[in-house]
């Protein structure tokens, strides 16, 4: 294992419930938030940045090994705990790589302080309702059905997870699942005020989406374009929601040459 | 011993086997399989079979509802309640219950509440469920705080129906500017309630600690016997010693003129294949956050297909057998009863006496055949055993109003 793909981890405290933070590599700071299902210690997708930048990679609160605070109420509320994570590990400006529902909680932080963000990458993100269509709703779907939609091709849900993935990971998906209710029940998986709000947002944006998102539809690419100042869309083909897991080394150089363009 | 008649209210004219093609029968299963024309025939029968119940003894009516599903038609039991309170006369109106999560407005369902106890002159029994997992789907309530949501629901009805109003009420997930109903129940201090469950620890010791009867539904001999440790074990951390008129239970129990007819029709109680609250689909029945987390893992497994439910299911047969259903004519069903009377002991029986398909003249019969023969015998079976009633012994409504409760200290910390 070379030195760049060495991950640490720590346990700070912030709002009252400890957040387990995985963090690798060095150069310009990454804030890395991850889906709606939690996220594996290590990705080919997470290791990849982490060869160029000083990639961190929270738990959400209440996802894996983070606790649950059960005072939170909205997804708003996850973004001010994170810029709160910012500032105790030291980290003033940043760039924020968002995956689906982590793409929502990273555009409430761009909102709260534009002038501390150097890029914003969304990629599938959640967080605005879809002019057309739904985003698929977990509550109808087992965690196995669930998470198989995210792919395009289910030979890529088999390598990443397994054909049958083992129950203490179907348990955490359940976890997870128990968050999301908690924070993004009604509406599911979207703010109202969000998109009127993204019009502050002054750093260079980068919008990708799987060709085949079966999670979020594409038809979201819309508002989202239409609502940051300084955005451009990119598709990666061959990848459903879960792009990272999917297509790790396509949205990896996608992403790099975002953040060092 | 309070003996009463329960039916889900099947709505039992819908294509079975586009449900079974379908792969559940709750939730998702399309109303367009729903007949109003039946419907509005079966809604009459029932309030007929309920009369009659009435009128051959029985002491009350068990009432619930459920939704999006053709296992029960009730989609608000408070109506129900309501024409009961109105076309009858003496039996008891429990409803076992209002699923209180589901209530945006709790303060409205005490005003319900109140006036359905106004309009039957004090008959109401006033129970409160969670709502099933697939409920909170249909109503879009949280699953994640369904248990908060139940707790701060009950605390704001009592409130409403016992404390003088105007008064404001700040929770967590209910905030109520002004609460002043002008409906207020007859019984007083308020209704009795009573909690009916089946599986989640939370719930009994809950229902202990208010010292509300618990009503285990259709459990196995054994599970009700823990279901009372764990009461029983609560009752006395919390300073009484709970008995027969703490405990409920429903039973399955068809009775028929013959042997053959009852066991045909009771093969009826397995017309959803065999699941409690209609054919579930396992995710929609335990949405996450909804079941308590002991549970937790065994509900995933089911979720994916890795286990059986863990509500348990069984066969006609293995049912039979456990004396969770019952069938026969009135001299064979007495000593079965009998049997789950001495092993559970409670004073609350309510009898589930017709489903699915079975027909409207037999329901009829079924309730004739319990009011004037089953029940006088279980009611001396109950003497016997000393199975007296909360309305025997006049229980107390609630911990908070127990003999053995320091009224200055409850009403302090309220």
């Amino acid at each position: 294992m070379d030195q760049a793909t060495e991950w640490r981890t720590c346990e700070p405290v912030i709002a009252g419930g400890a957040l387990h933070v995985m963090r690798c590599g060095d150069g310009a700071p990454v804030l890395i938030l991850h889906h709606d299902i939690g996220t594996l210690d290590r990705t080919p997708f997470y290791d990849a940045l982490s060869r160029q930048f000083d990639v961190v990679v929270p738990h959400h609160p209440g996802h894996g090994r983070s606790e649950r605070p059960e005072w939170m109420r909205s997804v708003r509320d996850m973004a001010v705990v994170y810029r709160w994570l910012l500032g105790t590990l030291g980290l003033e400006r940043v760039s924020l790589v968002g995956l689906g529902f982590g793409g929502w909680i990273a555009a409430e932080m761009a909102t709260m302080a534009p002038s501390l963000l150097d890029r914003l990458v969304l990629v599938g993100p959640m967080g605005i309702k879809p002019p057309d269509g739904h985003i698929l709703d977990q509550a109808l779907y087992n965690h196995l059905e669930y998470t198989r939609a995210g792919f395009h091709d289910q030979a890529a849900y088999d390598r990443v997870f397994g054909a049958e993935p083992p129950t203490d990971l179907v348990v955490e998906w359940e976890i997870c699942r128990e968050m999301n209710f908690r924070v993004a029940w009604k509406p599911y998986m979207y703010s109202q005020t969000l998109p009127h709000l993204l019009g502050s947002v002054t750093a260079p944006s980068l919008v990708v989406w799987g060709d085949d998102d079966r999670v979020v539809p594409q038809s979201a690419t819309g508002p989202w374009l239409e609502n940051l100042p300084d955005a451009t869309l990119e598709f990666v083909e061959n990848a459903g929601h879960f792009v990272d897991l999917e297509q790790p080394d396509a949205l990896a150089r996608l992403v790099t040459g975002f953040l060092v363009g | 011993m309070h003996l009463m008649y329960f039916t889900e209210q099947p709505m039992s004219t819908y294509p079975q086997q586009e449900g079974l093609d379908f792969g559940a029968t709750a939730l998702m299963f399309s109303n367009r399989h729903f007949d109003p024309v039946s419907g509005s025939r079966l809604y009459n029968e029932y309030i007929e079979e309920y009369k009659l119940a009435e009128s051959v003894g029985i002491d009350g009516i068990m009432l619930n509802e459920h939704h999006n599903a053709p296992f029960c038609m009730q989609a608000k039991a408070n109506i129900f309640a309501a024409i009961l309170a109105a076309v009858t006369e003496r039996m008891k109106i429990v409803l076992l219950g209002n699923p209180l999560p589901l209530a945006e407005n709790p303060v409205r369902l005490a005003e319900e509440l109140a006036m359905i106890d106004m309009i039957s002159r004090g008959r109401l029994v006033s129970g409160f469920v969670r709502g099933g997992g697939q409920e909170q789907l249909a109503a879009g309530v949280n699953p994640a705080f369904n248990r908060e949501r139940f707790e701060e629901a009950h605390d704001l009805i009592i409130a409403a129906w016992t404390r003088e109003g105007p008064f404001r009420f700040e929770g967590t997930h209910y905030h109520n500017r002004v609460v002043n109903p002008w409906a207020l129940p007859l019984q007083k201090p308020y209704p009795r309630v009573w909690v009916p469950g089946v599986i989640s620890r939370e719930t009994i010791v809950w229902a202990a600690r208010h010292r509300y009867p618990y009503i285990a539904l259709n459990t196995s001999i054994e599970s009700t016997r823990n279901i009372w440790k764990i009461y029983d074990e609560e009752a006395e951390r919390c300073g009484y010693t709970a008995g027969p008129e703490n405990r409920g239970y429903l039973q399955q129990c068809h009775v028929a003129e013959t042997e053959e007819k009852a066991i045909e029709n009771a093969r009826q109680f397995r017309w959803m294949q065999g699941e409690f609250t209609g054919l579930a689909h396992p995710s929609w029945a335990s949405p996450a956050g909804y079941s308590s987390p002991n549970n937790r893992r065994a509900f995933v497994e089911f979720s994916v297909g890795r286990r059986e439910n863990p509500r348990g299911i069984t066969s006609f047969e293995e049912q039979v057998e456990q004396g969770r259903i019952i069938c026969g004519t009135p001299k064979t069903v007495i000593p079965r009863i009998r049997r789950v009377l001495e092993e559970t002991r409670p004073s609350i029986y309510a009898v589930w006496g017709n489903d699915g398909t079975v027909s409207h003249a037999d329901s009829l019969s079924c309730i004739r055949l319990l009011g004037e023969e089953v029940f006088p015998a279980i009611r001396e079976i109950g003497q016997e055993l000393g199975l007296h009633s909360p309305f025997d012994v006049d229980a107390p409504v609630s911990l908070a109003y127990s003999p053995e409760t320091d009224r200055a200290e409850v009403r302090r910390q309220a």
